[in-house]
């Protein structure tokens, strides 16, 4: 990139905001995957959203646990890795709203299920039951705003990483944007369309949320220097 | 006491700059929080170091307690046991006795709150009063198997309220009202967390006649059956068969607890004649406690039975290995292999204290990661920014809400 790009201004500055959740249980539960099939179909988006986001949010510098709860409690508790693995696996980044989500968990569990019929049996003792609990988002304008390259990299370094988590995460599935926040706005503020695709084509459920920022910042300085 | 801004080196600013800017979306409104004693148990201890916090941070928050006689606070003993699946009977007389004092509480205590924040069953009646404001139930108990006329009866009130909240997954129920999940929390600035001069924890140490030795396992509990010591000395003999090290046993007084005499007295008989182990009737001091988790090795605690399992949040802050029974809250806290070691019986306590002692790298690590999933979501500023949340979501609408 050039110094003139450098310095290149938005015509509409980038304001970073910030999510905060709050859990709310449902007192629905889950002791096998028939169960666990039922209430997946008719649970709140909130729900899948918290269920396949959450090991985001609680191991922030490396992650233990597979990418969904279903997933792990799959493995964990009903003991059938093979399925967990199909659920652990879904490409959550290339959904733009939970409803497709959803669709595609559904899908693989249902398919699966076809295939060996007999998991229907299995049962998890008392205590181990499947808990949907659902995600309350709170968005919160932060008092950055920038509008260059090099303001965006300095502030992406001091914000909170739920600020990244909601520009990332939450912008694009659950308010169902096109694409990610930073992507959209370095694409259509300030033009910077294969800068904003290098960011767009991050799968960010395979890094922690340090992880992804150091990433992006990464990309955001080569592009400056 | 500490200030809001002392948190900042722990948290990072953003945390806590965030928690400002919910106190000002909270101005204007009054938080009124109710329980039944001012000192001692968990809740008290958590309004101690939460009421002045949220006042700084401007959300006007009172604390105001009910009143009661000691005919009360058995029963409310009994209901609080028998909730946690402990075999007793309760009789009509029981629930006479709490609507006679509950009925007085309703006619003296002034629920003035906008929002009224009752914690625990003692208070739950308060709700009968209620007018025009909002109202949260806070259950800081296990139940996940409850006793069943003794919920049914705390059901009727709960259901007036706006909202409920629980510690754990298991614990809620299906209920008509809302109810949030919010862990407990440590304080790290208190004297039971706080970072300690290592002379100071060798000074503890000695004082209590525990030589460095070798390496130490350590248990912090009451001595309850429900803590399990007896199976806690099995585990260790079971270790020191193969590993040279020594056993603390340490917990408050159990002179005011039958169960707890007879218990302590076994668990002196299991003891006799192994000089590596040390048994600890202490006094309540929360730096000595402190002072002990950080001069052991290791922490174990191998209860049969947990609320949320503070104990242990308090030996991952430390960045301590601990080796803990999959039970209560304790599997939120650690995932197994990644922030601690869970196991279901002694055999299993002693393999995992063997594997810790052979494998000090592999402890150092389990240590560090549990010391992170403790700052990313048991400390006190997490539990402030939830309950600030929650009184937000009592006013407005929707999953996504935008402040």
């Amino acid at each position: 990139m050039s110094d003139a790009n450098e310095i290149k201004k938005a015509a509409e500055p980038f304001r970073f905001c910030t999510r905060l959740h709050l859990f709310e249980l449902t007192g629905i539960r889950a002791a096998s995957i028939g169960d666990l099939l039922t209430h997946l179909k008719n649970v709140s988006g909130s729900c899948i959203y918290y269920h396949t986001h959450r090991f985001l949010q609680i191991h922030q510098n490396f992650s233990p646990e597979p990418p969904n709860d279903f997933a792990y409690w799959i493995s964990e508790h009903l003991g059938d890795d093979e399925l967990a693995e199909r659920l652990a696996s879904i490409d959550t980044v290339r959904f733009t709203s939970i409803r497709l989500l959803r669709e595609s968990i559904i899908s693989e569990i249902e398919k699966y299920l076809v295939e060996k019929p007999e998991t229907y049996a299995v049962k998890v003792k008392k205590g181990n039951e499947f808990n949907f609990i659902q995600a309350l988002s709170f968005v919160i304008p932060t008092d950055y705003a920038v509008s260059t390259i090099s303001e965006f990299a300095n502030v992406l370094e001091k914000v909170s990483v739920d600020s990244i988590y909601f520009h990332i995460f939450e912008a694009k599935l659950r308010l169902e944007k096109t694409a990610n926040d930073f992507s959209n706005w370095l694409e259509n503020s300030l033009g910077e369309t294969k800068l904003a695709a290098k960011i767009a084509h991050l799968d960010p459920y395979t890094y922690t949320m340090e992880d992804l920022r150091k990433e992006i910042m990464k990309i955001l300085r080569r592009a400056v220097k | 006491m500490a200030s809001i801004n002392d948190y900042k080196n722990i948290t990072g600013a953003a945390t806590i700059d965030t928690l400002k800017v919910l106190g000002e979306k909270l101005k204007g409104k009054i938080v009124q929080h109710v329980n039944s004693t001012a000192v001692g148990g968990g809740v008290a201890e958590i309004l101690t170091r939460m009421v002045p916090i949220l006042r700084e941070l401007g959300v006007d928050t009172r604390w105001d307690l009910i009143k009661g006689g000691e005919q009360f606070f058995e029963v409310t003993k009994k209901f609080h046991n028998v909730l946690h699946g402990k075999k007793d009977t309760v009789t009509r007389e029981d629930f006479n006795v709490f609507m006679e004092t509950s009925n007085l509480n309703i006619s003296e205590v002034n629920t003035y709150g906008d929002i009224v924040f009752i914690h625990d069953p003692q208070p739950i009646a308060l709700v009968n009063k209620r007018s025009g404001n909002k109202w949260i139930w806070r259950c800081h108990i296990d139940v996940s198997q409850p006793h069943e006329a003794v919920w049914n009866f705390l059901k009727e009130f709960i259901v007036k309220y706006d909202a409920s909240v629980f510690s754990a997954p298991a614990f809620s129920q299906q209920l008509p009202i809302r109810q949030f999940l919010i862990s407990p929390s440590i304080d790290p600035l208190s004297d039971k967390n706080k970072d300690l001069p290592r002379e100071y924890v060798d000074s503890v140490l000695k004082k209590y006649g525990i030589p460095s030795d070798k390496p130490i396992i350590t248990q912090i509990s009451r001595f309850d059956r429900l803590k399990d010591p007896l199976g806690v000395i099995q585990a260790y003999k079971k270790v020191k068969k193969y590993n040279d090290c020594r056993l603390v046993l340490a917990g408050g007084g159990a002179s005011d607890d039958p169960e707890g005499v007879q218990v302590y007295s076994e668990v002196m008989e299991a003891s006799k004649g192994d000089s590596d182990i040390h048994i600890l009737l202490l006094p309540q001091n929360d730096l000595e406690i402190n002072a002990l988790q950080r001069g052991s090795t290791i922490i174990l605690q191998k209860s049969l039975k947990e609320g949320f399992g503070l104990t242990v949040t308090e030996a991952l802050w430390k960045a301590k290995p601990v080796v803990a029974s999959n039970v209560g809250g304790i599997p939120l806290q650690i995932k197994h292999k990644y922030s601690g070691l869970l196991c279901y019986s002694v055999d299993g306590a002693a393999f995992a204290l063997k594997q810790l002692l052979n494998s000090p790298a592999y402890a150092k690590q389990l240590g560090e990661n549990g010391k992170e999933h403790v700052r990313n979501n048991f400390l006190l500023t997490r539990h402030v920014r939830d309950y600030m949340l929650l009184f937000l979501s009592l006013f407005n609408q929707g999953n996504v809400i935008h402040l």
